[in-house]
């Protein structure tokens, strides 16, 4: 079931910041969403936020969810393969949350550039098939790329300039502007891309948690760039809302104001270990700092923060968990790890 | 924090306080403008402003308590003149204001000077800032003579090069004002007698400037700083470049003539009385 015209003219574009979040409001009709990629951290918040919600969740991943709630139907598929396809086919989901995106720079090359392009294409693909009406797609604020003589707040009608310094990133930024062409491709789709900013909170394993989740953090001497991050159960909150929102169009989703580098490091009870630019590659796997591609040097130079307000006015999204909220939980959820 | 070991006027930390920023709880706000900084930044500024120079400040409250922009004329070499600008909105007005300028946009690539101007609020002059600044209701100082401007030699301190008409457009969308501001002194704290652009390359700046004796380094002198009455420009910023150029010549000819006062005032053939700062 979808929500009718008449569910979402009351929900959308109210344009009024400070709404109550997800939790706080009453969940329109039940809806049937297939969300890729829900193994991942992220993706089991926003499974398990969608039953909550009221949502039939059908989960697609090659990873399994042993202790899916009730309410998550799983479904161990690669999202390029016909057996994901089937589960588009067969049930007729009213709505798809594409998660299925390798962020993290471990996994390399044209693996990696496969699943997060090709992924993608196929999610748009079995949408427009199989009648799906509404596509959120979970993008990253670093589309903007870091340089030092772009804004500092970006909007939406910015182009991504950092590719040419930051080669690993080309097929993230690939997915986004695909996502994004499906607005006039598939005009029957409603589909959302939702540039989220970093997430940090008890179990995210996102590009930020893991550059501080050592006791020691590699940072460029003479350089403390804002670092814009969201607790990540309001980034979960963030998705569900695009979608029962019915969203259309291309939105940067963030939290709370952007905190300088040297701020977190200190916060999270890590050691900054300033290092001069030119020694920064020698640096990255030795000495138990994480190991970066050079062209993340970057981003530890220059901030990247995003201007959220364009998905505040047409959700009423607002974040819930402060920046020290996000960070404290990002330090328990550590310890236990 | 590469300045930490810097002392921290309490004064100057109550007047950091009364800036009129949305800190959060780290003393940072949306932009990251850092109150820690600005206190040291001030602390060392106000040795600069009260005791090593001194600077005779007419006309600051034509500053107005919301959005607007100073523009003023380059003399000095290096950044003396907006760091006056920045000094005198910052002790002289109550309650203080903090003036954000338009840097150069090689400093953020500079290690150390791009960390201290971002946390004091001295961003890549990009139209996004400045728009943003005057939407939040800030103070932003432009230079529109640019770069050109701060490499003028100390003979031509008083004098114009050609301004930019960025700051106007800027003006006409964001309907803030313009408070036309003149420096003078810059020449005889810095008497540059060349610039060495081959020098500046390698360290990474626009050039090193050479003074009389050598090193870049200014000399006490007294500084005359006028802010004239503000100017509202009326219109859309979508007009066609000549009514701009004729804009931007009315702006130019008045700070022209707030530095002909200055020089007048300077050479102590005028006194403050006879300053004519109200006309538009």
């Amino acid at each position: 079931m979808v929500p009718d015209d008449e569910d979402r003219g009351g929900e959308r574009l109210s344009g009024v910041p400070g709404r109550p979040s997800v939790a706080e409001k009453p969940p329109p009709r039940h809806m049937k969403v297939l969300v890729t990629g829900i193994a991942g951290w992220l993706g089991r918040l926003v499974g398990a936020r969608l039953v909550e919600r009221g949502h039939e969740v059908l989960g697609v991943d090659r990873r399994p969810w042993k202790d899916a709630p009730d309410g998550v139907r799983m479904f161990e598929a690669d999202i390029r393969k016909r057996p994901a396809e089937d589960v588009f086919r067969t049930e007729s989901p009213d709505a798809a949350i594409h998660m299925a995106t390798v962020t993290h720079l471990v996994e390399r090359s044209a693996d990696r550039f496969r699943i997060n392009l090709e992924g993608t294409r196929a999610v748009v693909d079995y949408c427009e098939r199989y009648g799906v009406k509404q596509l959120v797609f979970c993008g990253r604020h670093t589309f903007y790329g870091a340089q030092p003589d772009s804004p500092l707040y970006h909007t939406e009608d910015e182009p991504p300039m950092g590719i040419h310094s930051f080669p690993e990133l080309a097929d993230l930024v690939a997915a986004d502007l695909f996502a994004g062409s499906a607005l006039w491709r598939v005009p029957k789709l409603d589909t959302a891309v939702l540039r989220v900013c970093y997430t940090l909170g008890r179990g995210s394993r996102g590009t930020l948690a893991r550059y501080i989740e050592g006791p020691r953090v590699p940072t460029v001497l003479g350089f403390d760039p804002l670092f814009h991050f969201i607790h990540e159960s309001d980034a979960a909150d963030a998705l569900v809302l695009a979608m029962e929102s019915r969203l259309r169009g291309v939105y940067n989703v963030a939290g709370p104001q952007p905190v300088p580098l040297s701020v977190i490091v200190r916060e999270t009870g890590r050691n900054g270990f300033p290092v001069p630019e030119a020694l920064m590659n020698l640096t990255f796997g030795r000495f138990g700092l994480p190991k970066l591609p050079k062209g993340a040097i970057d981003h530890l130079k220059y901030s990247i923060v995003v201007d959220a307000s364009a998905f505040q006015a047409a959700t009423g999204f607002m974040h819930t968990r402060g920046e020290r909220q996000a960070m404290e939980d990002f330090v328990a959820g550590s310890k236990g790890r | 924090m590469l300045t930490s070991f810097l002392p921290i006027d309490p004064e100057v930390a109550d007047r950091v306080e009364a800036l009129e920023l949305p800190f959060n709880e780290w003393g940072i706000d949306p932009y990251g403008i850092d109150a820690e900084e600005l206190g040291r930044l001030f602390t060392a500024l106000q040795w600069l402003y009260r005791r090593y120079f001194h600077v005779e400040v007419h006309g600051i409250d034509h500053i107005p308590d919301s959005g607007a922009m100073i523009v003023g004329n380059h003399s000095g070499g290096v950044a003396i003149d907006a760091a006056m600008v920045v000094a005198s909105c910052f002790f002289e007005l109550d309650p203080p204001r903090l003036a954000q300028g338009m840097a150069d946009k090689f400093i953020a690539k500079l290690p150390g000077a791009s960390h201290i101007a971002a946390r004091c609020g001295q961003f890549p002059g990009l139209p996004e800032h400045a728009e943003r600044f005057l939407d939040d209701g800030r103070l932003l100082m432009v230079f529109p003579e640019g770069a050109r401007g701060t490499a003028k030699l100390a003979r031509d301190a008083h004098t114009l090069v050609g301004f930019g008409t960025g700051f106007v457009r800027l003006a006409l969308r964001s309907g803030a004002p313009i408070v036309p501001c003149a420096f003078l002194g810059g020449g005889d704290a810095m008497p540059t007698i060349a610039n060495f652009t081959g020098l500046g390359k390698l360290l990474g700046v626009p050039y090193i400037p050479i003074t009389r004796y050598l090193v870049p380094v200014p000399r006490p002198t007294t500084f005359q700083l006028l802010y004239g009455a503000p100017i509202q420009l009326e219109g859309s910023g979508n007009e066609d470049d000549e009514t701009i150029a004729r804009y931007v010549e009315s702006v130019r000819a008045r700070i022209a003539d707030l530095l002909a006062q200055g020089e007048r005032l300077r050479a102590g053939e005028i006194t403050e009385d006879d300053l004519e700062l109200e006309e538009g």
